[in-house]
């Protein structure tokens, strides 16, 4: 337990009782002038902080797009580093305004814990991470062995039901901080270090002294769609917070970029993607939002599939592949529902 | 002179009347501050459909523990791995104040000694070791054993005892014979293990905690007058029953009392291990609160764990703290 989780919940005592609270994140953000976002403390190509203190990641790059479709001004983001034990306290006790921080989306989170997921950010699976001098070639030939894996995460779980659908005896090692966790691995304590796939790529990439000397198992465990999450009672933000996703990744599907879009706003003749860049149709309006809402956001972030590349695609030094996070109409499961 | 009639001492004048009164009052700002904080978490609880209440103790934890005392299976309940947790917190803290006890005792005489190098590595030793925060020991030592020592596969040998990144393994009575570790593919198989984890934190609590009650135990020598010594050296005792028989017994009186609060930071130092990954109670809840989301519950036990741990610690010491004080007549 640490001190932020305690002092949240001293807050979330404090707190002066309110009953339905609908549109009050929207009014409350608009005169803050910024979006509270709760990130993951330094997770590469998700989310961490440069030297300057400037943040990217694609979980990053949602609230930046969040940001400009609400306030029209990407830069308008409070980033609060949050561990995985902190998050979902600091959602509820109001301490942020979304939750993007590779949160996967379970139905005890969705249906106990008082918030609403928006969406899948990215389509994910847990693996393991082990030595390749070990020779290991498959997750199902490490019985008996110690694995390092981080607290506060549903990785745990998955470890656990793993091992024992496949009888492997494994051995967690549990750490609160994801950088204790990966320093045990590298220390040699654990046989293998355990997060999810694309988390496995961070760390390796990040962390390893030289990333060739350890290898990403071929399996993966669970499913883990990762998605931004809004706190329960306020259906408009709610809904704001997911068409802002659905619009990055529709903007792809037709071909909308940081590049193009003003000039498409202007010039394109496509009955979609004037709805889309609110030429048509004043999608704003119904979410409370300004006409030309997904043109700042697109202009702001880029579509999924920019957002993707620059993060974490084949061209950063995570080189995940696009596999399931691609459209729908590629051979992924990345499917927004129709702006209109 | 005139006795104050039995009425006149419920006036507004009476101090025990005004006594009372406050303490009415204290209680009822008290009671109705625990009130308005439970009231208010539940309402705003409820409020965003966060579920409460400690019904998802009996429901299946669903997770491993790396070590436990007792047989645990992933499909026990919560409140079995919570058991799980309080068992590895006690271990620690139980093994850690007898060893520090015993090497605290030892230290604290050795600032006596009549050998310089003696007093000198016990002085040196006492100000290295409680002058680093704790936190840091626990990571050092655990840097120690899991960056130094050799992997599993070509462990470091005394006869059947073992160091390893697995820990240190050692032969244990299994199932009736006794069971020697060998190295496995990825984990000593045979005999018992204590993991590195275990070790960090033991030794970590051990040395800082030592260091404190070497100084106290030095206190308590140095309180006993040295009129008692000479005594006793005029009888004809030598050292060794000196210490044992005339100084300690009567220095314990001076020890007891801030070795209760040493023996209170132990248990409480514990709660550090999460830090490195020792499963102990703290680390358990953490675990627990985040499959669950019950904060609040999860928060409670804990803080309810350590109060009835200190609170025991404190209620034996007090009782042998009597049992050693002076005899006044």
């Amino acid at each position: 337990m640490n001190k932020t989780t305690v002092s949240l919940a001293i807050a979330l005592a404090l707190a002066v009782p309110f009953g339905a609270h609908a549109g009050k994140t929207l009014d409350s953000i608009k005169q803050k002038g910024q979006v509270a976002c709760g990130v993951h403390t330094g997770l590469s190509g998700f989310s961490q902080a440069d030297s300057q203190g400037n943040w990217d990641g694609i979980d990053v790059d949602y609230c930046k797009a969040l940001a400009a479709a609400v306030l029209g001004d990407a830069s308008k983001v409070k980033y609060v580093p949050l561990t995985a034990a902190q998050r979902f306290t600091a959602l509820q006790s109001g301490e942020i305004d979304i939750l993007s921080r590779n949160t996967t989306w379970t139905l005890t989170r969705d249906a106990s814990l008082g918030l609403n997921f928006i969406g899948t950010v990215y389509y994910d699976g847990q693996g393991f991470l082990v030595p390749a001098k070990s020779k290991v070639k498959s997750a199902k030939a490490m019985k008996g062995a110690t694995v390092c894996v981080q607290s506060g995460t549903t990785t745990e779980k998955n470890l656990t039901d793993y091992s024992r659908a496949n009888k492997l005896d494994m051995k967690p090692v549990v750490f609160e901080k994801i950088e204790a966790a990966t320093g045990a691995y590298f220390s040699g304590r654990c046989a293998a270090f355990t997060t999810d796939a694309s988390g496995l790529a961070s760390v390796r990439n990040k962390e390893a002294k030289n990333p060739a000397d350890h290898v990403i198992l071929p399996e993966l465990i669970s499913k883990e769609p990762l998605g931004p999450a809004v706190r329960r009672g306020d259906d408009e933000w709610f809904a704001i917070a997911k068409w802002v996703l659905f619009g990055l990744i529709e903007a792809e599907e037709y071909d909308i970029t940081q590049a193009n879009v003003e000039k498409l706003a202007a010039e394109s003749t496509d009955p979609v993607v004037m709805r889309i860049t609110g030429k048509s149709e004043d999608t704003g309006k119904l979410l409370g939002l300004d006409k030309d809402w997904m043109v700042k956001a697109v202009k702001a972030v880029g579509n999924y599939g920019e957002m993707f590349e620059r993060n974490v695609g084949p061209k950063t030094p995570l080189n995940l592949p696009r596999g399931l996070n691609n459209q729908w109409n590629k051979g992924g499961l990345q499917y927004a529902p129709p702006i209109r | 002179m005139r006795r104050p009639s039995a009425r006149k001492r419920w006036s507004w004048r009476s101090q025990a009347f005004r006594g009372l009164l406050w303490q009415v009052v204290a209680v009822l700002l008290v009671g109705f501050a625990v009130w308005f904080l439970a009231h208010n978490t539940l309402e705003n609880m409820r409020a965003r459909g966060i579920q409460s209440g400690f019904d998802f103790l009996k429901g299946p934890a669903g997770f491993d523990i790396g070590e436990s005392l007792i047989p645990y299976d992933a499909l026990d309940p919560y409140w079995k791995a919570f058991l799980v947790g309080i068992l590895n917190t006690l271990r620690v803290a139980i093994i850690g104040i007898g060893v520090a006890t015993l090497f605290g005792t030892l230290l604290g005489i050795g600032r006596f000694s009549a050998n310089a190098i003696v007093r000198g590595l016990c002085y040196a030793y006492t100000e290295t070791f409680r002058n680093v925060p704790i936190l840091l020991q626990l990571l050092f030592w655990y840097l120690v054993f899991t960056e130094v020592l050799p992997p599993v596969a070509e462990p470091v040998s005394v006869g059947p005892f073992l160091l390893s990144k697995a820990g240190f393994s050692f032969p244990w009575w299994v199932e009736g014979r006794w069971s020697v570790p060998a190295p496995g593919a990825f984990s000593m198989e045979g005999g018992a293990s204590a993991t590195p984890e275990f070790m960090a934190v033991l030794m970590g609590l051990v040395f800082y905690t030592s260091a404190f009650i070497g100084e106290i135990v030095r206190a308590g020598i140095a309180a006993v007058p040295k009129g008692q010594v000479e005594a006793a050296s005029a009888l004809g005792l030598p050292r060794g029953l000196q210490v044992r028989k005339v100084i300690l017994p009567q220095a314990l009186r001076v020890i007891i009392p801030p070795l209760t609060s040493q023996y209170l930071n132990i248990t409480k130092n514990s709660s550090l291990a999460v830090a490195i990954g020792y499963p102990d109670v703290v680390s358990i809840a953490n675990t627990s609160l985040n499959n669950t989301g019950r904060a609040v519950e999860c928060i409670s036990i804990i803080m309810l764990v350590y109060l009835v741990t200190s609170l025991s610690t404190a209620l034996f010491m007090n009782w042998y703290n009597k049992r050693v004080a002076i005899q006044e007549r």
